[in-house]
């Protein structure tokens, strides 16, 4: 799709204003059903396209992507704009700083045109834990979109927006990807700065966009990639133009799948689905086998253990002192505390907490978050021992399609379970890609996942590219 | 009656005079208007990321080099969770299991004995802000209080001493030879009042001869050398008076009140927190290589314990004097730049008149070492005239007062006092013979073995020259002229 749109602007058959214009025509047809955006801004976003038009018009030479509209999950800054993270403690909290993806966003010409719905501070994994509004899945008003970043899929799979970024911290944007019918990919842990993306686990969270096409995920990826000194964490690798990925050829690449993903965990429409795609892969020549993991629960255990601990740390900062919702009735400091962040924060935040905190208290430590750790590690020589006989892992991205809004209300953990193909991915720091490969029998799409080495998104934007080439899956429109 | 022994083990935080914070880029300038010196970091606003300094890093390893301690090749940060106003984030940045120094030791001095005082750790972490509290002193009876930023985020070196003190006095001689060696090293302003070194005394005691340490209680606001022996000796005696009564010491933290000259408990064990530390996450393990500690060592300003080498050996300076040399930074440094100026003042002379009459001069103008106006030429100077023996020490004394008090050149106080010394025997002589002119009586009994009456005759002499007969000459001269 981009380089369809590069080209129409750049030749001048497209304005980016009309890009705009009919990005927000689109939300304001769709998104009272949608429900993907928390806020929106179309005074400056078109201030920016008429600008970015009238350097057009003056054949400038541009970044390849100016013009172009893009929604930002609102756990993000953009300067001067209300980042909510989907919380009530956080409520008209104006970004005095831009996110460094946002300063990229900027210089790559991007228009952000709102700020997108999610799980309240990225904890959930159907978006209705946001303490605002319910995004709806696009494909049925009753059934959830996925989460916690779903209504950035959801505006991606309603043709809202041409593409949007969202977070992944155990899949947030790779299972409403897959609940949507769009790409998401969640690069390599270090290779797109934190720095003003909001907290909720340090160690695992990453930026990443949606998009209709593996082959538009990769120009975004280029454009939000790169080492920033004001995160630690980033890495100081290389950042090959992801694009040259698109179209190469992937005969003699073997692909492992492991078994477990392969049995009756996984729902049996799913599966068939997955393994279809994989023999599409095979028919281009790559090699596919089943492979022994044997972490998957284990990673889920240990991974409710670490984020929740590291979350648990990361909001201990909304006390009510300098910023957000403060319960002003309270005469004395510790009830002000409790009572801001009892009101502020949603049941699903408080519950993580709670088990955070459990887990690093004294006596508890070491059975539990140093036990997650050393957990943590055994997934990642695994995936080691794996990528050294495979070039990539394949696998469903879900063990189900997306399921009815309120169907975990009695029993909040078993949610959990959705994310058990991707926590791994994270827990290790591994990029990983989730690429519709079909629909169920009641139209609910799903999708199929493709993790790479540590900063390998070539390997995993080649294999998902040339399996796009040959189904169209991707090019169904929810809400047409 | 069980005779007890005290035992201390002293936290000290140094506040690091590096020019930002050990997590960003904001100045760390004193006295600024309340939340000026702050960002998105240091207030701990959601999406916000520490960026270790390293300046921090490698005033860390040059305290770890002067306190002779093991630099680790790795050490990590880790988050220290409570809650609290000046704390933004609502966690501290500090590092609590693989701290960035290990082991070392201080020598004290106390009544001329020496002793060493093992050193546990050394570890970075970040200030809190400050609590203006209003409505009264402090936070008790306060109805509000305002919240100021500016030194959250501060870099700080914790320094914990093995649990080797016995006395008050010890652990005041050793915050005073830490301070001194924080301030030599040029990584901190040493200063207990303003806060940029700050003492935290564990406190307990233990029947003579008992292996195992009695339960300790942890004694705060020592904001003076003085407070601090006060405080100490303080809390040993309500320990002891409250196992005599039959009682227990408990594990808590207790607050020294300087006006009352008593602790009061701030918190007892059951309040205490639980801080729930793990490893920070946003940042990486810090990795040092050899190479980089060895340059660490090689850039730092000289160890005091390298000049004291130095002045005993090299200058033959005696301990006392030495000792003094190495308390205070300004002192030292007028030290090296006088010997530096002089070419045949010995360094001894130079050391014994500024650690005695010089500073005692000073602190009556309530000035120091930085602000004298005395220039190093002129001290020089004046010693010069001091060691050819051209003015008497007695002399000299006046001399230096005046120096200190007005800046003037030695030699026009010493033409304005008349002169210098006289140790001219001709000119002596006159004089003297019309002393003993006059006091016959007073010969007579020298002549008949009261050498002691001499002393009179010399007072006289010293009286008609105005003091500035060389004394041990004139005594010669009047014993010589009468026996």
């Amino acid at each position: 799709m981009i380089p369809a749109l590069i080209k129409k602007l750049k030749n001048r058959e497209l304005k980016s204003e009309a890009l705009v214009n009919q990005t927000f025509d689109r939300i304001d047809s769709k998104d009272e059903q949608v429900k993907a955006f928390l806020s929106t801004f179309k005074e400056s976003a078109l201030e920016k396209a008429q600008a970015i038009d009238a350097q057009l018009d003056a054949g400038d030479e541009l970044a390849p992507l100016a013009g172009i509209p893009i929604g930002i999950k609102d756990n993000i800054h953009i300067k001067g704009k209300v980042t909510t993270c989907a919380s009530k403690i956080l409520q008209g909290f104006k970004a005095p700083f831009n996110a460094t993806v946002s300063e990229k966003v900027e210089s790559a010409g991007l228009i952000p045109v709102g700020k997108l719905n999610m799980d309240e501070f990225a904890m959930g994994s159907s978006t209705e834990r946001s303490a605002y509004q319910k995004t709806t899945n696009p494909w049925n008003i009753d059934y959830v979109p996925g989460g916690s970043s779903g209504g950035s899929a959801a505006a991606v799979a309603a043709g809202m927006v041409p593409f949007s970024l969202g977070s992944d911290t155990g899949g947030s944007i790779r299972q409403p990807a897959a609940y949507c019918g769009v790409v998401g990919l969640k690069p390599s842990y270090g290779r797109v700065s934190r720095f003003g993306l909001v907290a909720f686990a340090s160690s695992l969270d990453q930026i990443g966009p949606f998009t209709r096409t593996v082959e538009d995920s990769a120009y975004l990826l280029n454009a939000i990639s790169g080492y920033d000194p004001k995160d630690s964490t980033s890495e100081t690798q290389a950042i090959p133009d992801f694009t040259k990925a698109i179209g190469k050829e992937v005969s003699g690449l073997k692909i492992g799948v492991p078994k477990t993903l392969l049995s009756d965990k996984i729902d049996s429409e799913v599966r068939d689905s997955v393994v279809a795609a994989l023999d599409i892969l095979k028919a281009q020549g790559a090699t596919w086998e089943p492979i022994d993991f044997g972490y998957f629960d284990d990673a889920l255990a240990a991974y409710y253990i670490l984020a929740p601990a590291e979350a648990s740390a990361n909001l201990e900062r909304y006390d009510g002192v300098r910023y957000g919702v403060r319960d002003d009735a309270s005469d004395y400091l510790r009830k002000m505390i409790s009572k801001s962040r009892g009101t502020g924060f949603g049941d699903e935040v408080i519950r993580r907490i709670i088990l955070g905190t459990f887990v690093l208290s004294s006596g508890y430590y070491d059975a539990y978050y140093l036990k997650a750790q050393k957990v943590r590690t055994l997934v990642i020589q695994k995936f080691n021992e794996a990528f050294s006989n495979f070039d990539v892992l394949a696998m469903p991205t879900t063990p189900t399609t997306a399921f009815k809004s309120g169907s975990f209300s009695e029993d909040p953990a078993a949610m959990y379970t959705a994310d058990i193909a991707t926590i791994p991915v994270n827990l290790a720091g591994l990029p990983g890609i989730s690429v519709p490969c079909g629909f169920s029998k009641e139209k609910l799409p799903i999708g199929f996942q493709i993790v790479g080495k540590r900063f390998d998104e070539e390997s995993v934007l080649q294999v998902a590219h040339a399996y796009q080439t040959q189904t169209n899956w991707h090019l169904e429109e929810a809400l047409s | 009656m069980t005779q007890y022994e005290v035992v201390i083990g002293m936290e000290v935080h140094a506040q690091l005079k590096t020019k930002t914070k050990l997590f960003c880029s904001c100045s760390t300038d004193f006295g600024k208007a309340p939340n000026t010196n702050v960002c998105q970091v240091c207030l701990g606003l959601p999406g916000a990321l520490p960026v270790l300094n390293e300046t921090t890093v490698k005033y860390a390893i040059r305290a770890g080099h002067a306190l002779g301690c093991s630099i680790e090749h790795t050490s990590v940060f880790s988050r220290k969770n409570y809650f609290y106003p000046d704390l933004p984030k609502g966690y501290q940045i500090s590092q609590f299991d693989l701290p960035i120094c290990l082991g070392g030791s201080l020598t004290i001095q106390v009544d001329g004995e020496e002793k060493e005082i093992g050193i546990t750790r050394i570890h970075m972490e970040e200030d809190a802000g400050k609590l203006v509290h209003q409505g009264a002193d402090g936070i008790a009876g306060s109805d509000s209080s305002l919240v100021d930023l500016n030194r959250a985020g501060t870099p700080l070196i914790e320094i914990v001493s093995e649990p080797d003190i016995r006395s008050a006095a010890e652990a005041r001689a050793y915050m005073e030879t830490l301070k001194s060696i924080v301030e030599f090293i040029g990584v901190c302003d040493g200063n207990l009042d303003e806060g940029s070194l700050r003492a935290d005394a564990n406190v307990s005691i233990r029947p003579v001869g008992q292996k195992e340490f009695g339960t300790r209680a942890e004694v705060k606001n020592l904001n003076s050398f003085r407070s601090l022996e006060r405080a100490i000796n303080y809390e040993v005696d309500r320990q002891i008076a409250l196992v005599e009564s039959g009682g227990t010491v408990i594990q808590e933290t207790r607050n020294y009140n300087d006006a009352t000259g008593k602790t009061t408990s701030l918190r007892g064990k059951e309040d205490s927190h639980d801080y729930r530390y793990f490893p920070e996450p946003d940042l990486k393990p810090l990795r040092l290589t050899q190479a980089y500690i060895d340059d660490v060592k090689k850039e730092m300003p000289e160890l005091p314990s390298v000049k004291k080498e130095r002045y005993s050996s090299d200058y033959q300076i005696p301990a006392g004097d030495v000792h003094k040399l190495l308390l205070d930074l300004d002192l030292n440094r007028y030290f090296e730049k006088s010997v530096e100026l002089s070419d045949d003042v010995a360094p001894g002379l130079i050391a014994k008149w500024m650690v005695g009459d010089f500073t005692a001069y000073l602190k009556n103008q309530d000035e120091d070492f930085a602000s004298t106006k005395v220039s190093h030429t002129q001290f020089i100077s004046f010693l010069t005239e001091i060691d050819s023996g051209k003015i008497s020490g007695k002399m000299g004394k006046d001399i230096l007062e005046k120096m200190v008090k007005t800046g003037t050149d030695p030699d026009k106080l010493i033409k304005e006092s008349g002169g210098s010394q006289i140790s001219d025997e001709g000119e002596l002589s006159s004089v003297i013979d019309k002393i003993l002119s006059e006091n016959q009586d007073v010969v007579a009994k020298i002549k008949a073995g009261k050498t002691k009456s001499a002393d009179f005759l010399m007072g006289q002499v010293m009286k008609a020259t105005k003091g500035r007969a060389k004394p041990d000459l004139v005594r010669q001269m009047i014993l010589d002229k009468t026996v």
